[in-house]
């Protein structure tokens, strides 16, 4: 069995609660529906490291297309230890081509995080979700409702690449007060000191950045991946995952051999928008999942 | 409604205006003296500013903070920075005195004259600055971004002075606006990059720009082209434009004796408006910005914000995506503004208004006409606001009004002559 997972009874893909949700207002959510806490992403992602397994994290663009919730529980049922969920923003500034154009069309859609977490309330994947956006989507909501609108839709944790630790204080105290942990990024040019205090603050997993570049495909893994999966583990016990030019097995393998796992986004995107259905795309995330659980591509 | 109503009104809404005592624009004599200096150990002007860059980034805008502080304190790096504006870019630009103009519009009209530097506006202050900051880095690369093409040129030209490899990031839609500017950078030995992701302006060239720095920063200097972005460039690209507010101080001083009544500028990102008022901002001038009506951050559609590496006002939706500006001046074309602008509209110290593109059109052809100065769509946002304010009497008869020229409008002579034979017909 690849994906030991426990799943409440009803929840997960026999159950997708997306179709027919009633669109509710970011500022109030649906009343009636009591969410149950989301799960605690580290203790998930330690425990699953703890049993020997590399953690792979997908992820999918929030309102891609009509039958993205499909889409986010076939990467999860795909061997997922947890699945990062973009929120959609104009200007996506880390971000290469690829998740640009996803971007994109998910905002030509109509998508909102009103709408994203909409559709995800109620939902249960089986795995933890990790929102991934840009400042100002957070900002703009303030950082205390934002957290909360999250942990109400099932988030447990948050990634937000434009508030390095000099600007996210405030949000990582109004996330922790919530229960969502920020994870925070560390980069092949973050100087030892800094790289301590990113892991010291970063809660869920540290994500380490592959390369000196924008998110999208890569040819191979850069050489300063296995650089600063070295520096992150000597540094800290908490999960290291890596992430940014993972395009399929071979690099995941390759990443996950000096830290505990990867996040593969553009690959699965550039699938995605070239039309393949869900469980395409899930085969894609289970490819990965059974090479990194033999430790070759 | 007139300025004034507008001013009025805004000053009832709008938190921007909130921290003003009395009538914004109006000197606070006492926190001048604090107002455009250095920002706060974290970059920050008042509330605005900061450093919002993904964490690749950080050590880099860290190391430009320290080359820019050694630098700047350095009488040699000092020197050296002037004496290429003096013997290469024309410096001192003159102070003109609009005799017709002031004739006609009954105050008296200053125009600095940043027009007349070489690459036709202020846009070259910044460049010579910060190419001269890339070599004593040891960086052989600049990158930018352009709206209107004038930074694009000018960052091609310190390029080409200084030794160094250069890409401009523009959007496609400016550059079709820009032909003649996208030519020129070329000759000038650069690689123009269509960008056509976004609205393809400047704000996507923005992010384009950005992209191409965290995968090249060990080799490569951004040459952010107005006081925007992550902390230091706010600070920094105001101190290499300070140079226009402390030549205009001198000459207003010998000309009419002590500071005008009114000193405007326009603002996209706000750089000729930033190194304009730093001159006036310990004076008792009032400090007017103009904005382009479809991009004016500081408007009644603005809110604070995140966008480009610092918190401004920026147009944008309930949902914080980032709306579209939209002018005829591509150089105005941003829903953004610098950090700075928006602490001094907060504090009160500056006033920030706007300019539509039809009376801008107006004012081009009246400023082109009366005194054979034609000038880029840029300025002529501020020449725009200047005419509405003489006529509704809030620069009253009289008064002693500084211009910032920022530009000179032979970029825009094809897009303008377009614009006015669509009108006639």
């Amino acid at each position: 069995m690849s994906s030991p997972r426990l799943r409440p009874a009803g929840a997960g893909i026999a159950s997708p609660r997306s179709a027919g949700t009633k669109s509710t207002s970011f500022l109030s959510p649906e009343a009636g529906v009591t969410p149950s806490r989301p799960a605690d992403l580290e203790a998930t992602l330690r425990a699953a490291r703890a049993s020997g397994r590399k953690l792979l994290v997908p992820y999918v663009t929030g309102g891609l297309r009509d039958d993205w919730v499909a889409l986010l529980i076939a990467v999860a049922d795909g061997g997922a230890d947890a699945v990062e969920v973009g929120l959609p923003f104009s200007d996506p500034m880390m971000d290469g081509p690829t998740i640009q154009e996803a971007s994109y069309r998910s905002l030509e859609r109509g998508t909102t995080p009103a709408s994203v977490l909409s559709e995800l309330r109620g939902l249960d994947v089986g795995v933890p979700l990790v929102v991934m956006t840009y400042a100002n989507l957070v900002l703009r909501a303030g950082t205390k409702r934002f957290a909360s609108e999250l942990v109400g839709a099932g988030f447990s944790g948050a990634i937000v690449p434009d508030l390095p630790l000099e600007e996210s204080e405030e949000w990582e105290r109004d996330a922790a007060t919530q229960g969502l942990q920020t994870v925070l990024l560390a980069a092949p040019v973050t100087p030892d000191e800094r790289l301590s205090r990113i892991c010291e603050r970063s809660h869920g997993f540290v994500y380490g950045v592959n390369l000196m570049g924008v998110t999208g495909e890569r040819q191979s893994l850069a050489a300063s991946s296995a650089v600063l999966a070295k520096r992150l583990k000597a540094t800290t016990d908490k999960p290291v995952v890596m992430g940014f030019g993972i395009s399929g097995p071979e690099q995941a393998v390759a990443a996950a051999e000096y830290a505990d796992g990867v996040v593969v986004a553009s690959a699965l995107m550039r699938a995605a928008m070239a039309g393949a259905p869900p469980e395409e795309v899930g085969e894609r995330v289970a490819a990965i999942r059974a090479a990194l659980d033999r430790g070759q591509p | 409604m007139t300025a004034q109503e507008r001013t009025e009104t805004g000053a009832k809404r709008d938190p921007k205006r909130a921290g003003a005592a009395g009538v914004a624009g109006e000197p606070h004599v006492g926190r001048a003296a604090q107002l455009m200096g250095e920002p706060d150990e974290r970059g920050r002007f008042g509330s605005f500013g900061g450093r919002y860059v993904p964490e690749a980034l950080v050590p880099a805008c860290q190391d430009l903070e320290r080359a820019f502080r050694s630098a700047w304190a350095d009488p040699a790096f000092k020197e050296r920075y002037r004496s290429i504006l003096a013997d290469y870019a024309g410096r001192p630009s003159p102070l003109t005195e609009c005799h017709n103009l002031s004739k006609h519009l009954g105050v008296r009209v200053l125009l600095k004259r940043e027009d007349l530097n070489h690459t036709g506006s202020h846009k070259i202050n910044n460049v010579v600055g910060q190419g001269l900051l890339t070599l004593e880095m040891g960086k052989s690369r600049l990158i930018a971004e352009t709206g209107a093409g004038q930074h694009g040129v000018a960052t091609a030209t310190a390029a080409a002075l200084f030794g160094l490899e250069c890409v401009v990031y523009m959007g496609e839609v400016d550059m079709a606006r820009q032909e003649l500017n996208v030519f020129r950078m070329r000759l000038l030995g650069a690689e123009v990059r269509a960008v056509r992701s976004g609205s393809r302006t400047l704000k996507d060239a923005v992010n384009e720009a950005l992209r191409d720095w965290v995968a090249s920063v060990s080799s490569t200097h951004y040459c952010v082209g107005s006081v925007m972005g992550p902390h230091p460039f706010p600070w920094m690209v105001r101190e290499f434009q300070a140079v226009i507010g402390e030549e205009a101080r001198d000459q207003c001083e010998r000309l009419l004796g002590g500071a005008p009544d009114f000193v405007v500028a326009c603002v996209g990102g706000g750089s000729n408006a930033a190194g304009t008022f730093s001159g006036f901002v310990g004076t008792g001038a009032r400090l007017v910005g103009v904005e382009a009506a479809g991009g004016a951050a500081l408007g009644p559609k603005g809110v604070p914000g995140v966008l480009h590496g610092m918190r401004s006002f920026l147009l944008q939706d309930e949902f914080g995506q980032i709306l579209e500006a939209e002018s005829i001046s591509a150089g105005l074309d941003y829903p953004g503004i610098g950090p700075e602008h928006a602490h001094l509209a907060e504090v009160g110290r500056a006033r920030y208004e706007s300019a539509a593109d039809a009376e801008v059109l107006e004012a081009l052809q009246l400023l082109s006409r009366t005194e054979g100065i034609i000038p880029a769509l840029e300025p002529a946002h501020a020449l725009a606001w200047l005419v509405r304010a003489t006529a509704s009497g809030e620069v009253p008869a009289g008064s002693t009004v500084l211009l910032t020229m920022s530009g000179r409008g032979d970029k825009d002579a094809q897009h303008v002559m377009m614009l006015l034979g669509l009108r006639s017909k």
